[in-house]
């Protein structure tokens, strides 16, 4: 690890661009990402928030620049080693057949892991995003929505990761849902000290919950800083406009 | 002993096809110049392929007989390609090597070791012992390599938030493989369970037809059926575990939805 680890931030791009299908989807973005808090990632549709936060995971590689995890490059370790390192959840979750508990001994039997969690590290796990132990035997393709993307962390979380990353998590659920998932996803953050990266579409969300935000229009960094000054009273009036927009 | 067809025999079968022909016609289903051109098509293929066989069997070249299973390999190989909607090149290769593995073992041990064929390249039991066990494994690499596509197609979200979870690929997308062999292999077994009952295979009917006695035949069918069962197992789960890479690339990522 290089330099003072609080200081280096917890992911780095630079230079960073992406092409899909011969369209570029983020142009040498270059941005630094802390740690320790929850970091949002916010613009318009089509900006490369989805896009970006895919690179972190290595889900996609970019096309140019390089993107480095706690200031060493993400590729220096094997991808399946850092997919266990930084959890993923998406924006529709998807149940793996079975029971709650199934989803997440799935979770724990993949790549060269094969240590089989006991019951209590479950219900632990389930804990953590709010779920009592009596989930556990539920058939988890028949839960709700809500649930559904909590049972989706919990199974991101038995890997024991450092980073969580969302991809919309609230998007397909109600605002009062989305609200309590918020406040779990502090919870998780605050108590248990995971570092948080969330695209959200949601300003208020993005107002409410995060240290950071990030904006990006057109795969373009717009700016990034302190959520409370950049709601305030953001430097670029492309950000003000925006965040205007939604109130 | 069965009659010689004559070439009058062969026209008056003809007027089976223009009844079809027709019905299509009538029923406007636009597939009466289908059955016309098709008929033809068949009595011409087959008028040339017993030439051509008459010509194998009687100069009985081992050469001779390699190159007929590998034209027979070849068409198969083609079908398989024209019905799939990935790169054709990937699909050649891998349809075609895997037949070659699943039909060639199979056709090697029924050869060698269950009949003990002398000389080892008779074309009356290599060609047409061939021809059954590639057209079934054609057809299990086709299903295979369709099945696995939609599968992958469809479970998308599925085989990502498994390698999300540190998954490899083959962890990830166990679920489109165990679907698409299942596919390409539930022919193979109802084939097994039926065969007699509903169905008398061609080949058995031809050997009754021309003269054989039934028991003969269905010793020999017996071979036939357990030997297709073994190529399209083997085929089958070539193609599956082969072309399931293509939807991967080296980081252990998703590629774009059909392989290019």
């Amino acid at each position: 690890m290089s330099g003072d680890a609080r200081s280096t931030p917890l992911f780095s791009l630079r230079d960073v661009s992406q092409e899909r299908g011969g369209r570029a989807v983020l142009q040498q973005v270059s941005l630094e990402i802390p740690g320790a808090q929850i970091v949002a990632l916010i613009g318009p549709s089509g900006a490369g928030k989805s896009s970006l936060i895919r690179l972190l995971d290595r889900l996609d590689d970019p096309t140019d620049g390089e993107v480095l995890f706690r200031g060493e490059p993400i590729t220096a370790q094997p991808v399946r080693a850092l997919r266990r390192r930084v959890g993923f959840v998406f924006q529709s979750p998807t149940m793996f057949p079975g029971s709650v508990a199934d989803n997440l001994r799935a979770s724990s039997r993949l790549g060269d892991a094969a240590r089989v969690p006991k019951d209590a590290e479950l219900r632990d796990i389930l804990d953590w995003v709010e779920l009592d132990e009596s989930y556990l035997p539920r058939a988890a393709q028949g839960l709700s929505g809500g649930e559904q993307q909590r049972v989706s962390i919990a199974r991101a979380l038995v890997s024991g990761p450092e980073v969580l990353l969302l991809d919309e998590p609230t998007s397909a659920l109600d605002p009062e849902v989305a609200e309590r998932f918020m406040r779990t996803i502090a919870r998780l953050s605050g108590e248990h000290g995971l570092s948080i990266v969330m695209v959200t579409h949601r300003l208020a969300e993005a107002r409410a919950w995060s240290q950071t935000t990030v904006m990006l229009e057109g795969g373009r960094v717009v700016e990034s800083g302190a959520t409370a000054a950049l709601f305030a009273g953001a430097r670029e009036e492309r950000t003000r406009e925006f965040v205007r927009s939604a109130q | 002993m069965s009659p010689e067809l004559s070439w009058l025999d062969l026209a008056l079968a003809g007027a089976l096809v223009l009844v079809a022909a027709a019905i299509a016609r009538w029923q406007r289903i636009g597939l009466a110049r289908g059955f016309l051109w098709g008929g033809v098509r068949a009595a011409v293929q087959l008028v040339a392929v017993g030439y051509v066989l008459t010509y194998v069997f009687a100069t009985s070249r081992w050469y001779l007989v390699l190159a007929v299973l590998l034209l027979m390999l070849a068409a198969a190989t083609k079908t398989v390609t024209d019905r799939q909607r990935g790169n054709r090149g990937t699909i050649a290769l891998i349809a075609g090597s895997s037949m070659l593995l699943g039909a060639g073992l199979t056709l090697a041990y029924v050869n060698e070791i269950v009949l003990r064929v002398s000389p080892w390249y008779a074309p009356r039991f290599l060609i047409p012992l061939f021809g059954m066990i590639v057209g079934n494994a054609m057809n299990g690499a086709a299903l295979a390599a369709e099945r696995l596509e939609s599968e992958m197609d469809s479970r998308r979200a599925e085989v990502e938030a498994y390698l999300a979870l540190g998954a490899t690929p083959a962890q990830a997308s166990a679920e489109p493989v165990r679907r698409a062999l299942t596919a390409a292999l539930i022919p193979a077994v109802n084939g097994l369970m039926i065969v007699g009952l509903v169905s008398l295979p061609g080949m058995m009917t031809g050997q009754i037809l021309a003269g054989a006695s039934p028991l003969t035949a269905v010793r020999y069918q017996i071979v036939v059926a357990f030997m297709l069962a073994g190529a399209v197992a083997v085929t089958s789960v070539a193609v599956v575990l082969w072309y399931r890479r293509s939807f991967f690339n080296d980081r252990e990522q998703l590629v774009a939805r059909v392989p290019v």
